[in-house]
């Protein structure tokens, strides 16, 4: 399912390649298509190339074979990345923190604090805006850097398993503040997370990558309605999907 | 326990030590003669610190400037580290007794070498732990500045260093005792100051001066590590764990 208004952008990659320094083949040949305004969850085993995908997308490492065509590719800066872990700079304050892209990307300093602090507003941080990561809890730190990735309004938002050092309680309820934020900007997700149940709840479509150099074991779309709360989580519909998702992870186990 | 109290412990003890014979004086003054010899030569003293204090600290700036240069240009290939820090490392190794009277050659007996003793003994530690900083960026915020097409100048500028600074104020730490040990060694050759009080007092048997002297470059270094320190409270205290 795609959000209704879409400002997302599309990803395709064509027999995509990556090898590293020492001859490892991380990702071979692999072909996969997203839609504007999709929200992909990739799930995996370890090792089996989701956080390279993700580098890739981010032109943050070329591949060595195949193509990556983001469309449409006319805006600078449209990609965020959020990572596993928040990564702020201790030095700054909250504030200063989430305006960073900006002030990188020479925007001056009023427009870039107004919309740091409209986007700390979003994750109910705005009273924070004076802390240094220092005085922050894991989740707190973790939705500062959620806000530096939605400053710049990115058309493509990538997270590489965010919430995966958090706990559950926190976790569930930046889950479902994602999945908000995603429904009310209509951008395109593509979120990797070790958690079959994370996936499940917030993405309309999951694939499942092999340990076999990111061949692809499952595409699914799932078939979940599209506001999503703590309540979804004792859902028999979401439940099903689990089991399906689990399955095919149990399937490469015994490969 | 407060650092005031073993001093005065030990020195009441030096005291008793030296007037009851148990230590020869000639070896360890008595504290009340270096008291004595320190109010009985004070301006000269004072004279002699002022002198090495001004070319500690400036070499001491050199070093600081110079080293952190370095280190940034070593930073920027993995082939010009492998090339270069060899030749840093010579600063390291140097013995600066040794080359000391090449310095008199190159500067001329006065402040010049003794700024360039301690600029060569300061030196190393600078690059070293500011090498290590700048190495030690967080390879996630690299990312994170290559993804918003930050350029080299601005990620040196807004995160390498700012990332370093620990690193750099430890070096800096270190090398501020090091260029009052590299001034009072150029003072021995070339200069005035306290190594030039410390090496006419040993000439005329006047131990009681020689630690008069001694005692006033620790006191010199001590002030400059305690300057040191305070920046690295200022500067650090609200992100790093070392100050919080």
């Amino acid at each position: 399912m795609t959000a209704t208004t879409s400002r997302g952008v599309s990803v395709a990659l064509e027999g995509v390649r990556r090898v590293f320094e020492n001859n490892l083949v991380v990702i071979d040949g692999m072909d996969l298509r997203i839609e504007a305004g999709e929200f992909l969850a990739i799930l995996g085993p370890s090792g089996c190339g989701k956080s390279t995908l993700l580098r890739l997308i981010a032109r943050l490492a070329d591949p060595d074979r195949g193509r990556i065509v983001v469309h449409p590719e006319a805006e600078r800066f449209q990609t965020a990345f959020v990572f596993q872990d928040a990564h702020l700079l201790p030095w700054r304050t909250v504030l200063d923190n989430t305006a960073l892209p900006l002030e990188l990307m020479g925007v001056a300093r009023e427009p870039r604090y107004a919309k740091a602090r409209a986007a700390l507003d979003q994750v109910s941080l705005l009273d924070a805006e004076d802390r240094y990561p220092a005085q922050l809890s894991g989740g707190m730190r973790m939705r500062v850097s959620l806000a530096r990735a939605l400053v710049t309004e990115p058309r493509l938002l990538l997270l590489d398993e965010p919430f995966a050092a958090l706990d559950e309680i926190t976790r569930f309820r930046l889950e479902v503040q994602l999945r908000q934020l995603w429904l009310d900007r209509g951008i395109t997700v593509i979120f990797v997370t070790h958690s079959i149940s994370e996936a499940a709840f917030l993405a309309g479509r999951a694939v499942v990558l092999s340990r076999r150099r990111g061949h692809i074991r499952l595409d699914r779309r799932l078939e979940l309605p599209a506001q999503r709360d703590n309540d979804l989580r004792t859902d028999a519909r979401l439940a099903q999907e689990v089991r399906i998702l689990l399955g095919s992870m149990e399937e490469e186990e015994e490969e | 326990m407060p650092p005031l109290i073993p001093f005065v412990v030990i020195t009441i003890a030096t005291e008793l030590a030296v007037r009851e014979g148990l230590v020869k004086s000639y070896l360890v003054p008595a504290p009340s003669s270096v008291f004595l010899a320190v109010v009985q030569n004070w301006q000269e003293l004072m004279q002699a610190l002022w002198k090495t204090s001004a070319a500690a600290l400036i070499g001491f700036a050199f070093s600081t400037l110079a080293g952190v240069a370095t280190a940034v240009f070593l930073s920027s290939s993995r082939s010009i580290q492998r090339a270069f820090y060899p030749y840093a490392v010579f600063f390291q190794t140097v013995p600066i007794i040794a080359i000391a009277p090449l310095l008199v050659i190159w500067f001329g007996y006065g402040m010049k070498t003794v700024i360039a003793s301690a600029f060569v003994v300061s030196i190393f530690p600078v690059i070293a732990n500011t090498l290590t900083g700048i190495l030690s960026t967080d390879p996630a915020l690299r990312d994170l500045f290559r993804l918003y097409g930050a350029s080299t100048r601005v990620t040196l500028f807004k995160l390498r260093f700012p990332s370093a600074l620990p690193q750099i104020l430890t070096g800096l730490r270190v090398a501020a005792g090091l260029a009052v040990i590299g001034a009072i060694v150029g003072e021995f050759i070339g200069g005035q100051g306290l190594g030039s009080v410390v090496d006419v007092a040993r000439t005329q048997q006047r131990v009681d001066k020689v630690f008069a002297a001694v005692l006033l470059a620790s006191v010199l270094g001590l002030a400059l590590f305690g300057l040191i320190n305070l920046i690295s409270h200022v500067t650090l205290r609200r992100w790093h764990a070392s100050e919080s």
